[in-house]
């Protein structure tokens, strides 16, 4: 206690104005790790196992990989030629585009929901269409808990895709056309090999956000176990029913994140070097 | 680039601007915790509420009982809960959070099947609610007025032939936090039949309805309490005995209520 006193004593002493930087940090970092301490307190008990591996639990657990991964690899097979087009291309509106890309990023989840619904719902100006022309109606079902996914998580993997080609010397690419290289000998060549781990940091960044989709989700898909409820919504209807389900799903949810994190990280280190 | 930032800058100042000035110095905000299904007869009773206490502003949380429940139990401040089972109250009696004397039921509801306007799938009768292929929505298990469905289907099932509860069942397509998300998802149509309450039924004059006759009906009561923490305990006296008085009970049937006898 005597140790921490000196210590705050010293940070606040008048010659140093290290505080001014400390102290709002602090107190915003604490704001991040308080939340999850409490989690894993509350939640590491003997009914830890129990809560973690109940049926409702694994369901969930299983769509939400199971939907997140597709959403990855739809991400990077529709995403990558987006980005690569949006950064080597020139044609017009492309900063309208890009714009559109980037606003689900900022979109609250709920008007994503709702856009999509509107959108594709069976009533709904595209879904409408699918349903009389192929009978096909996507609320409800695990394609509408995709859709919503891709909606609002594969602008994150465009994003870093973007970045990636963007940092890759104009000159190298002349070089390659004057040899006679076309669009997408250059892509496969010249541009994959050189980003290929922004490209990867920039999936994984994806799929952690699809694995936490929750709001979009809610009000396109709906909620029914084995079809279309993933953890982040038995989560939330865990907190009405059994907390203990929700906070052990919540803790198996943030264990997932940071190792995801920790992926992207190395790789974004591996690119630097 | 500056011009921009201004004039978003001017339009946030006028924004806040004309936000209306507080006239009374000291206001009292009460907080209301409510079933979803009370959403518009408690918007009503709130407005003449505060009209006649003009210091005192009335703040809601509607949303399904078993949420309210585990928001006030995680220690949600409220004054005023209205849930639409008494057992969510008898919860929050066991774990002190109401006084048991302090509970009471101010009114009932009933149970209707809705169905959207243009009826896709042709849903005529209770009957009908077991064609394969139809797309139902109720609300989850957990939340009162899906329990009571379910309830309504068991005694349904012993009318109309053993297994109509599992083919119901079988038809939900999603099982929604609480009853206004079922209504909603049924005037998008995007659904071809919900059970709500009437009184979300009178709600929502757009969709069409079938009678759940009453023998295989569930007549739920709603009970209304202070909470024992509440900081305005006086208020939340007055506001209870208002929606008590003959006045609250007119609001309350005219968007669909039964009194609680």
């Amino acid at each position: 206690m005597n140790k921490i006193k000196k210590n705050i004593k010293q940070i606040l002493s008048q010659s140093d104005t290290s505080w001014i930087f400390i102290i709002p940090g602090v107190l915003l970092l604490a704001l991040f790790a308080l939340p999850i301490v409490a989690l894993f307190m509350r939640s590491i008990n003997t009914d830890f196992l129990d809560n973690a591996f109940s049926e409702q639990a694994f369901k969930a657990l299983r769509l939400s990989l199971y939907t997140s991964t597709i959403t990855t690899v739809c991400a990077v097979i529709f995403g990558t030629p987006l980005a690569y087009m949006l950064v080597r291309w020139k044609f017009r509106f492309k900063s309208w585009i890009e714009l559109l890309v980037d606003l689900p990023i900022v979109l609250p989840p709920s008007v994503a929901g709702l856009v999509l619904l509107i959108a594709f719902g069976r009533r709904g100006l595209f879904g409408s269409f699918l349903l009389n022309t192929f009978g096909i109606s996507l609320p409800f079902t695990t394609a509408a808990v995709v859709l919503a996914q891709i909606f609002v998580a594969s602008p994150l993997y465009v994003r870093s895709a973007r970045v990636g080609f963007a940092q890759i010397d104009k000159q190298l690419e002349e070089a390659a056309h004057v040899e006679g290289a076309n669009h997408w000998q250059l892509f496969r060549d010249v541009m994959l090999p050189l980003t290929k781990r922004t490209l990867l940091s920039g999936a994984i960044l994806t799929w952690t956000r699809a694995l936490g989709e929750f709001g979009a989700t809610i009000l396109f898909a709906g909620n029914l176990e084995g079809i279309t409820q993933t953890m982040p919504m038995a989560i939330y209807l865990g907190f009405e029913r059994n907390l203990g389900t929700a906070l052990a799903l919540s803790v198996v949810l943030v264990i997932v994140s940071v190792f995801l994190l920790m992926l992207t990280k190395k790789l974004e280190k591996q690119e630097q070097e | 680039m500056k011009r921009f930032l201004s004039m978003i800058l001017l339009l946030a100042l006028f924004i806040v601007g004309c936000a209306p000035a507080s006239s009374t110095p000291v206001s009292r905000t009460l907080t209301v915790f409510a079933a979803a299904s009370l959403t518009d007869a408690f918007t009503e009773i709130g407005a003449n509420f505060d009209a006649a206490h003009p210091d005192v502003t009335t703040t809601f949380n509607f949303a399904g009982s078993q949420a309210l429940r585990t928001q006030i139990e995680e220690g949600a401040p409220a004054d005023v809960f209205a849930s639409a089972s008494g057992k969510e109250m008898e919860t929050l009696i066991t774990n002190s959070f109401v006084a048991e004397s302090a509970s009471q039921f101010f009114l009932s509801n009933k149970l209707i099947v809705i169905l959207p306007a243009d009826n896709p799938a042709g849903i005529d009768s209770l009957e009908d609610l077991a064609n394969s292929g139809i797309k139902i929505v109720l609300a989850a298990e957990e939340v009162p007025v899906g329990n009571y469905a379910r309830q309504s289907l068991d005694l349904m099932d012993t009318s109309f032939g053993t297994d109509f509860k599992d083919k119901v069942l079988a038809n939900v397509v999603s099982n929604e936090d609480n009853v206004k998300q079922v209504v909603a998802k049924i005037q998008l149509g995007e659904a071809d039949a919900g059970i709500v309450y009437t009184s979300d039924a009178v709600a929502a004059p757009d969709l069409k309805t079938i009678e759940i006759p009453t023998e295989l009906n569930i007549i739920a009561k709603y009970p209304i309490a202070p909470l024992t923490e509440s900081a305005n305990a006086d208020l939340a006296e007055a506001f209870i005995a208002y929606v008590l008085s003959a006045d609250g009970q007119a609001i309350l049937q005219k968007w669909g209520f039964a009194p609680a006898q």
